[in-house]
């Protein structure tokens, strides 16, 4: 029993891990020391580190993505924007509290977050009360956001120079690794253990399959819808926050941009659909390091910065040719054929 | 009975109501920049600037109404037009660079994108809006592997098409030192006033328009009633790309240069557009004279902060809201349809895009 779950979910996962694994042998036929680490003032840095370093805010973004994704079967298009409104409203809170303390940048984290709810509140009042498609919906504040942020800013890109924000987003004293990788990885448990104890996930899979069943069914489909994208809205304020901690200045046109695409991309390579439904957190969070440790990769075989966009786009292409249902109904009809049946069928025999 | 039948009133379709709301909509924001701001709005030149400034946002709103009526999305437009720029740049500075090679070139692109998406999104079924990521990465990496550095074209034959400017005599304004200065008007303008009208024809009377709508609509049923899906998709792709391509010789025929950051952020505008004219992400719902009325509106806009001297930001602020008003007024009126609390009927002399029955 158990062991068939296992199996049923280790089969949504196939596609990232086999994907991520085929990163790693590149990159370990480039140079056998991919994997070593070097300690660095007390912390550890090296090619994996510093992958699970770049990617924290994308893998925090993908996981609320995955949410929205799931229930209201559409992406929200405005994350990297609101995760720059949010950061600015942080920035401005703790510029103006004179002494930067570790109760200020907690007051400020808690009120960025408030306005992430909010901002997730705006998004999710389209799409739940107005049923407009999410990405239209999200239009408006991808328009519009920059230029709030910036007028939230005041200036341009105001700096963050402080001992406490820079051991955020850098290394904390007596901590081997890097505090993202440490906030992503509590982020993650907090997501885990919050998706194990409540109904959510099942309630925005059946909104997601079917409103309409799920509203017969006594589950209130507008509060699910608000929930994902107010939940989305946390997910922006924490990006934001490790993101402007990481920099050190809050540079509104340029912070976090073009991340949605990236996070679009992690909720579709990690195995879910675009098109709402069953969805899966692990295989969003492993494609959102599969797309970093890409570019990355890309990096490291001395490809050129010009042309590593046109790589990456291929690379996408292809990855979504071989999971595309005819692609993989054409195969398995030809197995079929050869007499080597699936690997279900396999399986099966075996049992 | 007869006479009944006669006089029985057409009503609206979501595509020509949404239409009419955002032709209004424009008409009473452009009355209201002419009361405002009489000295620059009233002359005839910056209107039809409006148009020749813009007219490859016009294009690819065009493009991309097609492809959201046949229920897709294509976000790689912008970026398609900037390659096509850039190459077309490289082209005209090479030696045998001619405007004839230029042209081909840029429809090749266009063309070349919309099969490869309409191939990957029809035929084998993926998500259009990943595909589309993935061309618009593709066109950027593209564009700056060609060249970094913005090129100026100092192809002799093609200065000479860039300046070149249609003047209509009888229309035009006096200056202020009272000399009359025709209307001038640039190639780009005419290029996308041809292109509307053909697709509005094409969208309205052809087989394939009319596949799409219904294709856009629920495929399911067009399936069942025989029309090609995948082919119809498939089309409209390609018609997108190669409208991208025709934007995209637009555009450098305006600007006259080659760069990087051409078009970028277009397929967004665009979309923008596409929804302000009416036309809805789900499918099938769309009226293409409402492309370029969507367009207009949003510049109409910009202008009109411009005139008004505000921090620039708030052009953003004030598209974005104008998009959450027409959002939340489609959605409101569309809602309002379906329970069928609300109709609006049209005297029959005005519904001149659909004659009404006579049994």
């Amino acid at each position: 029993m158990i062991m068939g779950k296992l199996k049923e979910k280790l089969s949504h996962l196939i596609l990232p891990l086999s994907v991520l694994a085929i990163l790693i042998v590149v990159n370990l036929i480039k140079g056998a020391d991919y994997f070593s680490v070097t300690m660095i003032n007390g912390a550890l840095y090296g090619n994996i580190p510093n992958m699970l370093f770049g990617a924290s805010e994308l893998v925090i973004l993908s996981i609320g993505m995955t949410l929205v994704t799931a229930s209201s079967r559409g992406q929200d298009i405005s994350v990297g924007v609101a995760a720059a409104i949010t950061s600015a409203v942080f920035v401005q809170i703790l510029m103006n509290s004179g002494e930067i303390t570790w109760l200020t940048i907690l007051v400020a984290f808690l009120a960025s977050c408030v306005v992430g709810i909010l901002i997730g509140a705006f998004n999710g009042s389209l799409v739940a009360v107005f049923k407009v498609q999410p990405m239209v919906a999200t239009l408006i504040l991808f328009t519009a956001g920059r230029s709030i942020s910036f007028m939230i800013d005041g200036k341009l890109s105001p700096v963050l120079a402080n001992e406490l924000t820079s051991q955020i987003g850098g290394v904390m004293p007596g901590l081997p690794i890097q505090t993202p990788i440490i906030l992503t990885a509590i982020f993650i448990v907090i997501v885990a253990v919050f998706l194990k104890v409540t109904n959510l996930r099942l309630y925005a899979e059946t909104v997601g399959i079917n409103a309409k069943a799920a509203r017969l069914n006594g589950i209130n489909p507008t509060k699910i819808l608000f929930m994902t994208y107010m939940l989305l809205g946390i997910c922006c304020a924490v990006a934001g926050f490790i993101a402007v901690t990481k920099s050190g200045r809050h540079d509104s046109v340029n912070i976090l941009k073009y991340i949605e695409m990236d996070a679009i991309l992690a909720v579709a390579i990690g195995g879910n659909s675009l098109g709402g439904g069953k969805f899966s957190i692990t295989g969003s969070i492993i494609g959102a390091y599969t797309i970093e440790m890409l570019s990355r990769t890309l990096l490291r075989l001395e490809v050129n910065p010009e042309t590593i966009k046109a790589f990456k786009a291929i690379f996408i292409i292809i990855l979504m040719v071989v999971s595309s249902p005819v692609v993989r109904g054409y195969l398995a009809t030809a197995k079929k054929r050869i007499g080597v049946g699936t690997v279900g069928d396999l399986a099966k025999k075996e049992a | 009975m007869s006479s009944i039948v006669k006089t029985r009133k057409e009503s609206l379709s979501n595509s020509n109501l949404l239409f009419i709301i955002a032709s209004v909509i424009f008409v009473l924001m452009y009355a209201f920049a002419l009361i405002r701001y009489p000295g620059s709005f009233q002359q005839f030149q910056t209107f039809f600037d409006l148009f020749s400034l813009n007219a490859p946002l016009i294009i690819l709103t065009l493009g991309i109404s097609i492809v959201m009526i046949g229920g897709g999305i294509d976000i790689s437009v912008g970026a398609v037009t900037g390659l096509v720029t850039m190459s077309c740049a490289m082209l005209l500075q090479s030696n045998g660079g001619s405007i004839v090679g230029a042209m081909l070139l840029a429809l090749g692109i266009g063309i070349a994108f919309g099969l490869l998406q309409g191939f990957l999104v029809s035929y084998l079924e993926i998500q259009p809006f990943i595909i589309t990521l993935a061309g618009m990465f593709l066109a950027n990496g593209l564009m700056t592997t060609i060249h970094k550095d913005p090129i100026n074209v100092t192809n002799e034959s093609f200065v000479a098409l860039r300046d070149f400017d249609v003047v209509i005599p009888f229309l035009g304004n006096h200056n202020r030192l009272g000399n009359f200065i025709p209307l001038e008007i640039k190639l780009g303008t005419i290029v996308a006033m041809v292109l509307i009208v053909l697709l509005v024809i094409v969208m309205k009377w052809t087989r394939f328009g009319r596949n799409l709508y219904a294709v856009g609509g629920n495929s399911q049923s067009a399936l069942m009633l025989g029309i090609n899906v995948k082919k119809t998709k498939f089309c409209s792709y390609l018609l997108c790309g190669a409208l991208s391509g025709i934007a995209g010789f637009v555009y450098i025929m305006t600007t006259g240069a080659g760069n990087v950051g051409n078009a970028s952020g277009f397929e967004m505008k665009a979309i923008a557009s596409s929804i302000i004219g009416g036309t809805m992400l789900t499918g099938g719902v769309g009226n293409l004279f409402g492309s370029p009325i969507g367009t207009l509106t949003l510049l109409t806009i910009n202008e009109l902060i411009r005139a008004a001297g505000v921090n620039s930001n708030f052009q953003a602020i004030v598209s974005g809201l104008l998009l959450y008003l027409f959002i939340v007024l489609q959605s409101v009126v569309v809602w309002l349809r379906g329970n069928g609390k609300f109709t609006i009927m049209l005297p029959s002399w005005m519904t001149f895009w659909k004659q009404s029955s006579q049994a």
